[in-house]
C-alpha cells in the first residue's frame, strides 16, 4: 500500500492541468516508477497524486507535416525501442533506453518521465540532447516550446510550472535527417542499472565518407544535468574521419564537463570516461555512417 | 534405488505453479502489522523516545521502546546451544537496544493495524541519541582511545576474540637461510545475502504457545532463543518453518523472530506480522564479515613454502551473532590447505565496529580467506616467476594427512584431480600460450584459485540428526526432519536416500517439508554445508530401523524369516529364491488393520555425528580486460568438486551454479558501502548494491570428481557452501595474468580497476 | 477514510470486479483480493522482478503499478498457466526438468516474464534471452538453469528441439 493522500485520475490534458491547478501540492504520476518509489521511500508520502496514466493520447510516435518526429511522452520505453519511425530515423534512442532497467521498467516506465524528473543519468537524455530535442509544454495558456538544452534547469529540476505538462518530445527533420549515432551507457552492470555515466554521438559525413560534416555528443552525470560539449564537436567538426580527429574530439570533451565525486564514482574516473566514451562513440558512429573508423 | 539419480526435485511442481505457500502466503490477512524505528545514528546512547505524535495516527495499536522491553541479553547465532558456559554464544543485545551501535539499530516498535498506519508511525517517532563517536574499521576499533562497543561485558578495544593457532616454531623456521619474502595484505567487503525472499516472521498465541511462523533456516534452534530472548521455558514457544525464499546463512541466525514474538504479547496474544523491508534487510539482518588479511610467507626458490604467518581481522559490526567462528575456520583453512615444511602461525581477531552484525553467510569465512591466500599464492608465483599450478602442487595437503582436531582425514588427491579435469575444461595450456604476449588496450588472462573446506560442525559443536518415518496403508512412507529445504534441495536428497535404503520407489517417499517444532524430531537445521552429511545419517539410521520393523513384521505374516527377507522395489522379497511375497502395500494395510496384532509401524532415531569430512575443490576463470574501459569481462569459467558421491547430479551441478554466481558477485561487483562522515548505509538496495543480473554472466560450468567419502552414511559430504569459496579469487588471479596488476581486494570492480591501472602506470 | 475504487479486470481468463483502496498495488489486489500468491514481493521498488505479472500481454512488476489502473486490463499470473485439466504448460514442465528450480521465490516472476517472450513466437539467441530476463534477480541459480529451461521450450516451439 502506497501512503497517498488522495488520487486524481485525469480525463484528458486539460483537466490534468485543472486538477494540478485545485491540488496546488498534487504530485504528477506518469508510469510511476519514480513516483512510486519516491512514495515509498518517504519523499513523497502522503501526497496527493494526479494521474495521467490512463490518457493514451498522450501516448505514441508520429511524424508532422514538415517532418518533425513528434514522440509522446506517455510513450513506453520498450514501445520507443520498437516504434518504426523511431528506428527510421533516430534509431539510436530507441537503443539507448532499451537500456534503462529491465523490461519490465522499459514496459511502464515513460520517455515523459524520463526527462521530466531531471535526472542527470537518464537514458534518454544524452541522446535527445544530442539531436536537439525541442520540449513541447501544454499550460492553462496553451502551449510553448523549448529546447531541451533550457528545459533541463538544475539537478532534478526542469523548466515545467507546477500547472504544465509536458506533451510531446520533437526532433525537427534537420536535426536527425543524414544522422546516425551510437550511445553508450556505461554502468556496474549489464542490465538493472543507473549509468556512472552516459555518451551519445551522432555524425554526418559528406557523400565520400572521409570528412565529418557535422558531429554533435551530449553526456549524462557528467555533470548535474545532461549536457552538451560544444568543444568535442568543434574539433571534429569538418575534419577529416582519421584516429587523430578521434582523439582530438575524446580530449575535447573533456573541456566542457563538470563531472563530481559521489559515492558513486570520483571524478577522476568519470573524467577519464568522458574521454574514452567519446572516441568509442564517435568510431561506433561514424561506422554506422558507413565511414570507417 | 534413486541415490546416484538426477531426479526431478520433488517440490518443483509446487514450485512452479506457485502452490508451495512461504511465510508471507500464510499470514492471515486481519495480522497486525510491526515496524521498527530504527537509530540515524551510528553509535549513541539513546536519551528519550517520543512517540506522542506516533501514537496519535489512527490505526496505530502500540509503540514500545527501548525503555520498555525486558532487561534480557540474548545471544542469536544459530549455533547448537551448549550445557558448557564457555562454548554458548555471547548475548550482547536486547529486544531493542539504548546503546545504538550501528545506523539502523533497533530502538523501537510500532504496532499498528495496516502498514501505512505502522510506517507513519515510524516516521514520526522522535528519538534524542547522546551521540558517540563511532567506528567502521576493525583496525581502528582495536586502537586504544577508540569508540568502545561492549566493554560493559569486558570486550576491551572491541575485540570479542582472539585465537592463535598453527604448527612448528615460525620464529625459527624463518631463519633459515635462502628463503626469498612474500608478504601482502589483502582485505574483502561487507556484502549481503540477498535472499529473494526477505526475512519476515508472525507470530500469535495459542494453547498457550507462543507461535512463531518464520522464514528461517533453523527452527529449532529459533525456538530456543525466542524462550531465552523472552525469559520464556522453551518448550512454551512453537516455530513452524515453511518454504523459504532463500537464506544463504542470513537466516542462520534468529532476526526478528524474538521481537515479533515479543510483541505478540504486547496485544494479548493477537497475530503481529514483522516483515523486513529490501533497505532493513541489507543493513539490519546480518551481512558477511568484511576481512582483512596480513599474510606472509617465506618461500625456497623452487616454491616451497618454509613458513607462513597470517593476521586476519573480521570486521563482526555491531553485535556478536556468528562471532568468531568465520576468521577461526579461515585459520584452519590456511593451516592446512597448503602444508608449510616447518611452521605456520595464525592470529586471527574478531572486532567489534559500528557497522551491520556480520554472521553467518555462504562459506564461512571461507570465501574471504581463499581470496587472501589464493590472491597471496599467485604472487608468490609471480615473483618467483614459477607456474601457478605447480607452485599450488608443491605445497598442497598431502594425501594421507589427518588433521589432529577434527581427525579429518584426506583420503584422496582431490585437488589435483578437480585442477586436472578444469584445466581440461577450460583449455589452460593452449590460452596461457595464446595470452602470454598481449600488449594491446584489451588483454586477457587465466586464473584459478583452489579451497579447504569441511563438513557440518563436529567437533566444535554438536552435530546430531533425528529422523521420524511413518509407513502408510498403501506402503507409502512420510517422513520428517528438522534439517530444512531452503531452496538447496534437501528434501529431495532425503528422499532418495530413504527410497534407497528402504527399498522403495521414491514417489512412494514424501517429505514433510515445513517443520513445526512441535511435531518435527529435533534437529539443528541447514548450515555448515551439513546436511545431506549429518541428515544422511539419520535418515539412514531410521530406514534400517523401520526396514526392521516391516521385515518383523512380514515374518508375523509370511512366516519366512527375517534374515532370509528384504524390501525390493516398494515388494517384500524372499532374498534365497527372489520370490515376491506380497507388495509393501498388502504388508502395511494388514499390519494397521489387523485383528490379532495391529502395529503402526514408524521409527524414529536420533544419530549424533562425530565425525566430519574435507571437501575440496578449484575455480578456473578466463577474462578479457579492456584497460582503457576500466573494465574486466569474464569469459569463462568453470567450478569442480570433490564432495563425494553425488546424491543428484543435476541438483548438485544447480548448487555449484548459485555458489559461483554468488562468487562472481563477491569478486567483481557486490559491496554495502557506509557513508565515513556518519556511518549511514549508502546502497541498501537492489539498484545501487550490485547483485549480479543474468546478464552479468557468463556459461557457468560445474565439474565434480566423485571420490566416496568413507565415513559418510551414502558417500557424500559438503557441497552447499562450497562453491562459493574459489571463484573470486579466480576472477582476481585471471586479471593478474591478463594485466601484471595484482589487485589485493575485492571486488575488483571498474572503480578499483581505474585505481589500480593508473597507479601501475597503464592510464 | 480510505479512498475505494471500483477496479472491472480480467485475471486469468475471468472477469472480476471488486472495490481497491486507491493505495493499493496490483501486487496487493493480487495477492490480497484474489489470494493469487504465486505474485512475490522481493522488493516493492522494481528491482527484483519477483512480482511480475502479463497486463495485455507485456510484463510489469506489480509492485509499482497502481491497482486501480488496472481497470480494463486483462492480468495474468502465473497461476494462468496450467491448464483447466491440471496439466503443466511446457514452460512449467522445462522449469522442473532443468533444474532451474531451487528456492522457488523468483520463479513465479520468470515463468510470467518467459512466457511473454515466448509468445512472440520468435527465435533468439541466447544473450538475447539473458537481456530479456534480465528484470529478474535470482540468487540461487546463477541464471543458467533458468535459462536453459527458457531456451529450451523456445526451441520446442520453434519445433527445433
Amino acid at each position: 500500500m502506497y501512503d497517498l493522500k488522495a488520487l486524481y485520475e485525469a480525463t484528458s490534458v486539460a483537466n490534468a492541468i485543472e486538477l494540478l491547478t485545485a491540488h496546488p501540492e498534487a504530485k504528477l504520476i506518469a508510469g510511476g516508477s519514480d513516483v512510486l518509489v519516491q512514495m515509498r521511500e518517504g519523499r513523497l508520502a502522503g501526497k496527493e497524486l494526479v494521474s495521467i496514466f490512463k490518457l493514451d493520447e498522450l501516448r505514441g510516435v508520429s511524424t508532422d507535416a514538415d517532418g518533425t518526429l513528434r514522440i509522446l511522452p506517455l510513450t513506453s520505453f520498450s514501445h520507443i525501442t520498437r516504434d518504426p519511425l523511431i528506428q527510421e530515423h533516430i534509431n539510436v534512442l530507441g537503443e539507448a533506453v532499451d537500456m534503462v532497467g529491465g523490461p519490465q521498467i522499459r514496459n511502464i516506465g515513460t520517455i515523459g518521465g524520463n526527462t521530466c524528473n531531471g535526472v542527470t543519468s537518464a537514458d534518454s537524455a544524452a541522446t535527445l540532447h544530442a539531436y536537439d530535442a525541442i520540449m513541447e509544454i501544454t499550460g492553462a495558456q496553451g502551449v510553448r516550446q523549448l529546447p531541451i538544452r533550457e528545459f533541463y534547469v538544475s539537478a532534478g529540476k526542469v523548466a515545467l510550472s507546477h500547472e504544465e505538462l509536458l506533451t510531446a518530445i520533437l526532433i525537427p527533420k534537420k536535426a536527425y535527417e543524414g544522422y546516425k549515432g551510437h550511445y553508450i551507457k556505461y554502468a556496474m552492470r549489464n542490465a538493472m542499472d543507473i549509468a556512472t555515466l552516459t555518451c551519445s554521438v551522432n555524425v554526418k559525413l559528406s557523400a565520400d565518407k572521409k570528412t565529418i560534416e557535422d558531429v554533435r555528443v551530449a553526456y549524462g552525470v557528467a555533470g548535474p544535468v545532461p549536457m552538451r560539449t560544444p568543444s568535442a564537436g568543434a574539433a571534429a567538426k569538418g575534419k577529416p574521419v582519421s584516429a587523430q580527429t578521434i582523439e582530438a574530439f575524446g580530449e575535447a570533451a573533456k573541456l566542457d564537463v563538470n563531472p563530481r565525486t559521489s559515492w558513486r564514482a570520483t571524478k577522476d574516473f568519470r573524467l577519464h570516461l568522458v574521454g574514452e566514451l567519446a572516441k568509442r562513440g564517435l568510431r561506433e558512429a561514424i561506422k554506422l555512417n558507413g565511414g570507417e573508423a | 534405488m534413486s541415490v546416484g539419480k538426477s531426479v526431478k526435485r520433488i517440490d518443483a511442481f509446487d514450485k512452479v505453479t506457485g502452490r508451495a505457500k512461504y511465510t508471507d502466503d500464510l499470514c492471515p490477512k486481519n495480522a497486525l502489522i510491526a515496524k521498527v524505528f530504527r537509530s540515524t545514528v551510528a553509535h549513541g546512547v539513546v536519551k528519550s523516545v517520543d512517540v506522542s505524535a506516533a501514537e496519535k495516527i489512527p490505526g496505530v495499536i502500540k509503540i514500545v521502546t527501548c525503555f520498555d522491553v525486558p532487561d534480557i541479553k540474548f545471544p542469536t547465532a544459530g549455533h547448537p546451544w551448549s550445557t558448557d558456559p564457555h562454548h554458548q554464544d555471547v548475548a550482547d543485545r536486547k529486544l531493542l537496544n539504548t546503546h545504538v551501535r550501528y545506523y539502523g539499530d533497533d530502538v523501537a516498535a510500532v504496532i499498528a493495524e495496516n502498514d501505512i498506519a505502522a510506517t507513519q508511525a515510524v516516521r514520526a517517532i522522535k528519538a534524542e541519541y547522546e551521540e558517540l563517536p563511532f567506528v567502521l574499521d576493525p583496525l581502528e576499533a582495536m586502537k586504544e582511545g577508540a569508540p568502545q562497543l561492549h566493554e560493559d561485558q569486558g570486550f576491551k578495544n572491541n575485540v570479542l576474540a582472539h585465537s592463535q593457532s598453527g604448527y612448528g616454531d615460525y620464529e625459527e623456521a624463518i631463519k633459515t637461510p635462502g628463503l626469498t619474502v612474500v608478504e601482502g595484505w589483502y582485505h574483502t567487503p561487507i556484502v549481503q545475502h540477498c535472499h529473494i525472499e526477505n526475512h519476515l516472521c508472525y507470530a500469535y498465541e495459542e494453547g498457550h504457545k507462543m507461535v512463531v511462523v518464520s522464514s528461517t533456516q533453523i527452527p529449532h534452534i529459533v525456538r530456543r532463543i525466542v524462550g531465552q530472548a523472552l525469559g520464556r521455558d522453551w518448550g512454551s514457544v512453537r516455530l513452524i518453518k515453511p518454504y523459504i525464499g532463500g537464506g544463504f546463512g542470513n537466516k542462520q541466525d534468529a532476526l526478528y523472530e524474538p521481537l515479533c514474538a515479543y510483541l505478540s504479547t504486547q496485544v494479548g496474544g493477537r497475530l503481529v506480522k514483522l516483515e523486513m523491508t529490501r533497505e532493513e534487510t541489507f543493513v539490519s539482518s546480518r551481512v558477511r564479515h568484511a576481512i582483512t588479511y596480513h599474510i606472509t610467507t617465506h618461500v625456497k626458490p623452487d616454491g616451497t613454502f618454509v613458513a607462513q604467518r597470517m593476521e586476519g581481522f573480521s570486521n563482526q559490526g555491531a553485535y556478536a551473532s556468528h562471532g568468531h567462528g568465520i576468521v577461526a575456520k579461515g585459520a584452519s583453512a590456511f593451516s592446512q590447505l597448503y602444508k608449510s615444511e616447518l611452521a605456520t602461525k595464525a592470529d586471527v581477531y574478531t572486532v567489534y565496529t559500528n557497522t551491520p552484525t556480520s554472521g553467518a553467510m555462504r562459506g564461512y569465512g571461507i570465501p574471504q580467506v581463499s581470496f587472501a591466500i589464493e590472491s597471496h599464492v599467485d604472487n608468490i608465483a609471480k615473483k618467483l616467476n614459477l607456474d601457478p599450478i605447480a607452485i599450488r602442487e608443491k605445497n598442497i595437503m598431502p594425501v594421507g594427512f589427518v588433521d589432529g582436531f577434527s581427525k579429518n582425514e584426506n583420503y584422496y588427491p582431490s585437488h589435483l584431480q578437480c585442477i586436472e579435469k578444469a584445466k581440461a575444461y577450460i583449455g589452460w595450456d593452449e590460452k596461457k600460450k595464446q595470452y602470454a604476449n598481449e600488449t594491446g588496450p584489451v588483454r586477457h588472462g587465466m586464473g584459478m584459485a583452489i579451497f579447504w573446506y569441511n563438513t557440518a560442525v563436529w567437533p566444535i559443536s554438536l552435530e546430531s540428526s533425528s529422523c521420524r518415518m511413518v509407513l502408510n496403508q498403501d506402503g507409502s512412507v512420510q517422513i520428517q526432519l528438522a534439517e530444512t529445504e531452503i531452496g538447496q534441495g534437501a528434501d529431495t536428497a532425503f528422499a532418495q536416500m530413504a527410497s534407497e535404503t528402504l527399498g522403495i520407489p521414491l514417489e512412494k517417499v514424501y517429505v514433510v517439508s515445513a517443520q513445526d517444532t512441535d511435531i518435527t524430531p529435533f534437529g539443528t537445521g541447514a548450515y555448515a554445508s551439513r546436511q545431506t552429511y549429518v541428515g544422511g545419517f539419520s535418515v539412514k539410521q531410521t530406514a534400517l530401523a523401520l526396514k526392521e520393523r516391516i521385515l518383523k513384521q512380514a515374518q508375523e505374516q509370511t512366516r519366512m524369516a527375517p534374515f532370509n527377507l528384504d524390501i525390493i522395489d516398494g515388494k517384500i522379497v524372499r532374498t534365497t529364491d527372489g520370490r515376491v511375497l506380497m507388495s509393501l502395500e498388502e504388508l502395511a494395510t494388514e499390519a494397521l488393520y489387523s485383528l490379532t496384532h495391529s502395529e503402526h509401524l514408524t521409527a524414529e532415531t536420533t544419530y549424533q555425528i562425530k565425525t566430519n569430512a574435507y571437501t575440496f575443490g578449484c575455480t578456473f576463470a578466463e577474462v578479457e580486460v579492456d584497460i582503457p574501459l576500466c573494465k574486466a569481462k569474464l569469459l569463462n569459467i568453470v567450478n569442480v568438486h570433490d564432495c563425494g558421491t553425488l546424491i543428484n547430479p543435476a541438483l548438485a551441478q544447480a548448487q555449484v551454479h548459485g555458489g559461483m554466481s554468488m562468487a562472481i558477485g563477491f569478486g567483481m561487483s557486490e559491496q554495502l558501502l557506509f557513508d565515513e562522515k556518519t556511518g549511514r548505509p549508502l546502497n541498501n538496495n537492489l539498484l545501487d548494491y550490485k547483485l549480479s543480473t543474468i546478464m552479468d554472466h557468463p556459461h557457468l560450468e560445474g565439474e565434480f570428481v566423485e571420490n566416496p567419502e568413507p565415513t559418510s552414511a551414502y558417500g557424500t559430504k559438503a557441497l552447499g557452501e562450497p562453491p562459493a569459496c574459489s571463484g573470486a579469487p579466480a576472477i582476481r588471479n585471471a586479471i593478474l595474468d591478463a594485466t601484471g596488476v595484482a589487485i589485493d581486494q575485492c571486488p575488483i570492480n571498474p572503480h578499483v580497476l581505474f585505481a589500480s591501472f593508473k597507479e601501475a602506470g597503464l592510464l | 477514510m480510505a479512498q475505494l475504487q471500483l477496479v472491472k479486470c480480467t485475471i486469468n481468463g475471468e472477469y472480476r470486479e471488486t472495490m481497491v483502496d486507491v493505495r493499493a498495488s496490483l501486487t496487493d489486489m493480487l495477492r490480497n483480493d484474489y489470494s493469487l500468491t504465486s505474485v512475490k514481493k522481493g522488493c516493492e521498488v522494481g528491482e527484483c522482478g519477483a512480482c511480475t505479472v502479463l497486463i495485455d500481454g507485456e510484463a510489469f512488476n506489480s509492485c509499482i503499478y497502481l491497482a486501480i489502473w488496472a481497470d480494463g486490463k486483462n492480468i495474468r499470473t502465473l497461476e494462468s498457466l496450467m491448464g483447466p485439466d491440471g496439466a503443466l504448460s511446457d514452460i512449467q514442465q522445462a522449469f522442473i526438468d532443468e533444474t532451474a528450480v531451487q528456492c522457488g521465490f523468483c520463479i513465479p516472476g520468470f515463468i510470467v516474464t518467459t512466457a511473454e517472450i515466448l509468445e512472440t513466437g520468435k527465435e533468439y539467441t541466447r544473450d538475447e534471452l539473458r537481456k530479456l530476463l534480465s528484470g529478474h534477480l535470482c540468487r540461487c541459480t546463477g541464471y543458467e538453469n533458468i535459462l536453459n529451461a527458457v531456451e529450451k521450450v523456445m526451441k520446442q516451439r520453434l519445433g527445433k528441439a
